[in-house]
């Protein structure tokens, strides 16, 4: 009875928006994720609901942003919708570059947006990009290697337990790896996966007058035992290894254990893709012993509009449709609840089929965990947990991790390496004006 | 001769070429020498509308006082330098061996300019992930299958690997400049030189190398230019690390990766400077050869 | 008198130029065979040559994510355009300056490939700006307007030494019969040039077909050509090889054709007066 109800309100509404806008094109630019690209196979249902159309431009991540970081700051409007993350988001909302996601329909709930997604992507408590999909990081495992090597996984294991179970897992006449971890440069890629370990071993990036803390021997602690770890157990060439290096090795079943974005959890254990699909674990991602703080990180993939729009209407409409809890069962109807895009929505977690996923618990629990307010053991001026949000963090996180990667290929030492860091970040926030 | 009237309508025909080139050099060059002397960080709100601040040479200062900006000089010639040498030794022996008399020159021909046509970003993502890909590039199956370690390429022998992906690309048009240049030899004077007697060597030596100076420097003049500005082959394959970061990279990072549009444009003063002081020097040798 | 070549050289040459061709166009032959691969066969230890159960799955897949045929014509387009317009601008030109040159020509010349040498990155903001405020943005104009400006330097010299080359007689004998400067250059000089022109048309083809900064810095959904189709490929999550090569073939395949069809005009006109 309410439903017929709600559904012929529902109706009523869409007709009526049918009628009074004009069906417009949108220009969408969005990253080449699996996710996005279902989305981008979807698209008739939306135009099909609300007359327009949408013409999309899918870049690789690097690619995307730096053309939407120049459109947006040139106000050169070659997009009605954008896709940014976590990072950009609210410093592009703090410079009024971006629509306030305002006046949303009640249908579309934004209270159930998951609480730290939601002020991820707000600049003083207005939402100015409604996320796609979220994630945190954690521990997938081979349960079959782990039982081989005598070991069991806590729920939330220390580093210390990690680099033993590691050792104990490799096998490398057998190809197999202890653990695979981001070598990669790249703010986004080995510069988040570092900044997350050096978190959880009490390192910070700024102290609270934005002076570069590579020389703390936190730094000096959380490099040695990872680039040791890795010799140990790691897999051949791992400073070049990103994301999509490490999913292939672990589908390839020659790594033990992967620690990296919850959102992979559906690709390793999609049997279509994956070899040990059927033989993976999940738990927190460790601290170092004695630690406050875990090295889970937070970040989504959000869709933002931006200021000077044409068509911000529009735009408005295809946000609420592809951020919906409606867009995520048509996703389900068609791939299966698996595939559904995780980590954005309170009540994804509470729906019963969701349940049955074996990474949804502790997705959400990683989610939990993090707090991109208070990312570190010690105090810091900034937000941001894998991530400095302040603008000129992606030139320095890369840069920085150019130099840790050098260190994890040998050609530096740990030390030169965050002496390095530790001059260009300070030369870096002096032009930017901080010091 | 030459009259008064072709003369004028000479320069009238000239006059657009010209002054297109004039206006697209001119209008960019301004405007990065304006931004350089200003503070220029869009992220942070500057923008032309607001007006920008005057900082003098600051940004001059800062970006050669940066750790990144002499290994960035010393990244880029020795690319260029690299694949220079890579393409020309190499072009030089194929030209030679492709003006032999053999069966089916002609496929063997579409087969070695095959490369000049691949797109740049194409060619570094085969080569990055399909070959040098150390746990499933090609070149660790090769290595591992005679019982060697595989190959770190892109970050333990980052340079060479690039320098080796660039070669590959402009190695065609080496060898197909120089190609050219040997069918124009004269082969009477070669086959005097053998039945002279004159070693291998010395026929390549002082009649081949001579007569394919003007064409190896064309080659030098025409690469050169393209392999100063090379990027999406660095940006696909290292991302500018592992002392890949040439100066063209290094602006590309501060302008957009640091959105700190006054120091990169400082910069590119800089790399104007460079390509100058290179041009000058190619132009040298080209005047010489080139005066006809 | 030709020079004997016994069939055992002649065998040799072969074999080592055969050899060395192949080497060096086999990284596009492995594209291209991965292509046919399915992803699991893509990353195969060892590696399949040839045995494998060819798929077109790829291609599918990749029409189905991408519009291949609106990029490939923007290509066309935004290529063809700029090397035509670029010819129309060159050729007078490089005529005056070939036959009536000046004590400046050789500077203008090489002043103007010197324009080559400004860092694309270093001016984009500019030139971003620049477009914003000229409405070019995403517009197949402004971009092909922006590739006719870069490769006009090497069309031009091009263009010059191919007309150097034609004896100054001819044109005064046409003179003498009372030609027009137009005609001149329209029924005498033309017809000459046309291996060079053929040539310098294709390699500039080539170029803007590949340029991959401008291409994907300064379009969105209208004017993208096939540089912003491969770059929607490269680094998805996780490794594609086998999608990433079919895209990777389809968008150097035209190209590639067109240059192996045209090749023996491309190389005879490729010396920029590299030979005497």
């Amino acid at each position: 009875m309410e439903y017929t109800a709600r559904t012929l309100l529902g109706a009523a509404a869409l007709s009526l928006l049918a009628s009074t806008a004009f069906a417009e094109t949108l220009t969408i630019a969005t990253v080449n994720n699996g996710d996005m690209i279902r989305m981008q196979g979807l698209t008739d249902d939306f135009t099909e609901k609300t007359g327009h159309e949408v013409e999309w431009v899918t870049l690789e991540e690097n690619v995307l942003r730096q053309r939407v970081t120049t459109d947006i700051t040139t106000k050169g409007g070659a997009f009605d919708i954008m896709t940014i993350g976590m990072y950009e988001t609210p410093i592009w909302g703090k410079n009024g570059w971006l629509v306030p996601l305002d006046g949303l329909s009640a249908d579309y709930d934004v209270d159930d947006l998951l609480p730290a997604m939601r002020a991820g992507l707000s600049h003083d408590g207005t939402l100015f990009a409604a996320p796609f999909y979220g994630e945190s990081s954690m521990i997938m495992y081979r349960t079959d290697l782990m039982e081989k090597a005598g070991l069991e996984m806590p729920d939330a294991p220390t580093w210390q337990f990690i680099r033993e179970a590691a050792a104990a897992m490799t096998d490398r006449d057998n190809d197999i790896n202890g653990i695979c971890l981001r070598g990669k440069a790249g703010w986004g890629e080995g510069g988040a996966f570092i900044t997350v370990t050096g978190n959880s071993f009490g390192a910070r990036w700024f102290d609270e007058d934005w002076n570069a803390q590579f020389d703390q021997p936190e730094w000096a602690e959380a490099l040695n035992f990872f680039i040791d770890m890795m010799k140990e157990s790691g897999p051949a060439g791992y400073a070049t290894n990103g994301f999509n290096e490490n999913l292939s090795l672990f589908q390839q079943g020659r790594c033990g254990m992967w620690i990296d974005a919850t959102v992979a959890a559906s690709f390793v254990t999609n049997p279509s893709d994956s070899t040990v699909a059927d033989k993976v674990g999940f738990a927190l991602a460790p601290n170092s012993e004695g630690v406050d703080k875990r090295s889970n990180w937070l970040w989504a993939w959000a869709l933002a509009i931006p200021a000077g729009t044409q068509k911000a209407d529009a735009a408005k409409e295809f946000i609420e449709w592809a951020t919906s809890k409606g867009y995520i069962e048509l996703v389900a109807e068609n791939e299966g609840w698996a595939n559904v895009p995780p980590g954005a929505r309170t009540s994804l977690y509470e729906n019963p089929n969701y349940k049955d996923i074996p990474f949804a618990k502790m997705t959400l629990q990683s989610i939990l965990a993090a707090d991109p307010n208070n990312p570190t053991v010690k105090p810091v001026p900034y937000v941001g947990i894998q991530f400095v949000a302040i603008p000129e963090f992606a030139g320095i996180g890369t840069e920085v991790s150019q130099e840790f990667s050098a260190a994890y290929a040998g050609q530096q030492s740990v030390e030169e390496a965050l002496a390095k860091a530790q001059a260009l970040t300070n030369d870096a926030m002096e032009a930017a004006g901080y010091r | 001769m030459a009259t008064q009237h072709s003369r004028s309508a000479a320069r009238f025909m000239m006059a657009p070429a010209v002054f297109l080139l004039l206006v697209w050099m001119l209008v960019p060059l301004t405007m990065t020498l304006f931004f350089s002397f200003k503070k220029y960080l869009p992220l942070r709100g500057d923008s032309m509308a607001n007006g920008l601040e005057w900082v003098g040479f600051a940004n001059y200062v800062r970006f050669v006082g940066s750790s990144s900006f002499w290994p960035s000089i010393q990244a880029t010639l020795v690319i260029v330098g690299g694949v220079l040498v890579v393409t020309i030794v190499l072009g030089v022996l194929l030209a030679m061996l492709l003006d032999q008399p053999m069966w089916g020159q002609g496929i063997v021909r579409i087969l070695v300019i095959a490369p000049f046509f691949v797109m740049p970003t194409v060619s570094a993502l085969v080569w990055k992930n399909m070959f040098m890909d150390p746990n499933n590039g090609l070149l660790a199956y090769l290595w591992k299958a005679f019982g060697g370690t595989p190959v770190e390429w892109l970050s333990q022998a980052a340079l060479p690997s690039l320098i080796m992906i660039v070669s590959w690309q402009w190695l065609p048009f080496a060898t197909l400049i120089l190609l050219t240049a040997i069918q124009s030899l004269d082969s009477e004077q070669l086959e005097a030189a053998e039945m002279d007697g004159a070693p291998v060597l010395k026929r390549f030596w002082f009649i081949i190398l001579p007569h394919l100076s003007r064409a190896i420097t064309i080659v030098i003049l025409i690469q050169t230019i393209f392999l100063l500005s090379i990027f999406a082959e660095i940006f696909v394959t290292t991302g500018g690390a592992f002392g890949t970061k040439t100066l063209t990279y290094l602006i590309f990072q501060r302008v957009l990766e640091s959105q700190n549009v006054g120091l990169g444009s400082a910069g590119g003063v800089y790399a104007i400077i460079l390509a100058n002081i290179v041009a000058l020097f190619l132009m040298r040798i080209v005047g010489k050869n080139l005066d006809a | 008198m030709a020079r004997a070549v016994t069939n055992n050289r002649k065998a040799i040459n072969t074999g080592l130029a055969w050899l060395i061709g192949l080497l060096i166009f086999f990284p596009i032959l492995w594209t291209f065979l991965t292509s046919f691969k399915t992803e699991a066969q893509a990353i195969n230890d060892p590696p399949l040559f040839l045995f494998f159960d060819w798929t077109l799955e790829n291609y599918a897949v990749v029409q189905e994510r991408s519009d291949y045929l609106r990029f490939l014509w923007n290509s066309i387009i935004i290529a063809g355009g700029s090397t035509l317009l670029g010819i129309v601008i060159a050729v007078p030109a490089a005529w005056s300056m070939a036959f009536v040159p000046s004590r400046r020509t050789k500077d203008v010349l090489l002043w103007m490939l010197s324009t080559k040498m400004l860092p694309a990155v270093g001016v984009l903001y500019p030139i971003y700006l620049l477009f914003i405020q000229l409405g070019l943005l995403d517009t197949r104009i402004g971009l092909t307007i922006v590739l006719m400006l870069i490769n006009l330097p090497i069309i031009v010299w091009m263009l010059y030494t191919y007309f150097r080359e034609i004896p100054a007689e001819i044109l005064e004998a046409a003179r003498m019969d009372g030609a027009s400067l137009r005609e001149e250059i329209l029924y005498v000089l033309t017809p000459m040039a046309v291996p060079g022109i053929a040539s310098t048309i294709l390699l500039n083809f080539i170029l803007a077909w590949n340029e991959a900064f401008w291409t994907l810095n300064l379009t969105a959904a209208n004017a993208a050509p096939l540089t912003a189709f491969i770059a929607s490929y490269s680094s998805p999550e996780g490794l594609f090889y086998a999608k990433l090569s079919a895209a990777s073939t389809m968008a150097i395949a035209p190209i590639l054709i067109l240059g192996w069809f045209s090749q023996k005009q491309l190389v005879r006109g490729l010396t920029f007066g590299a030979v005497k």
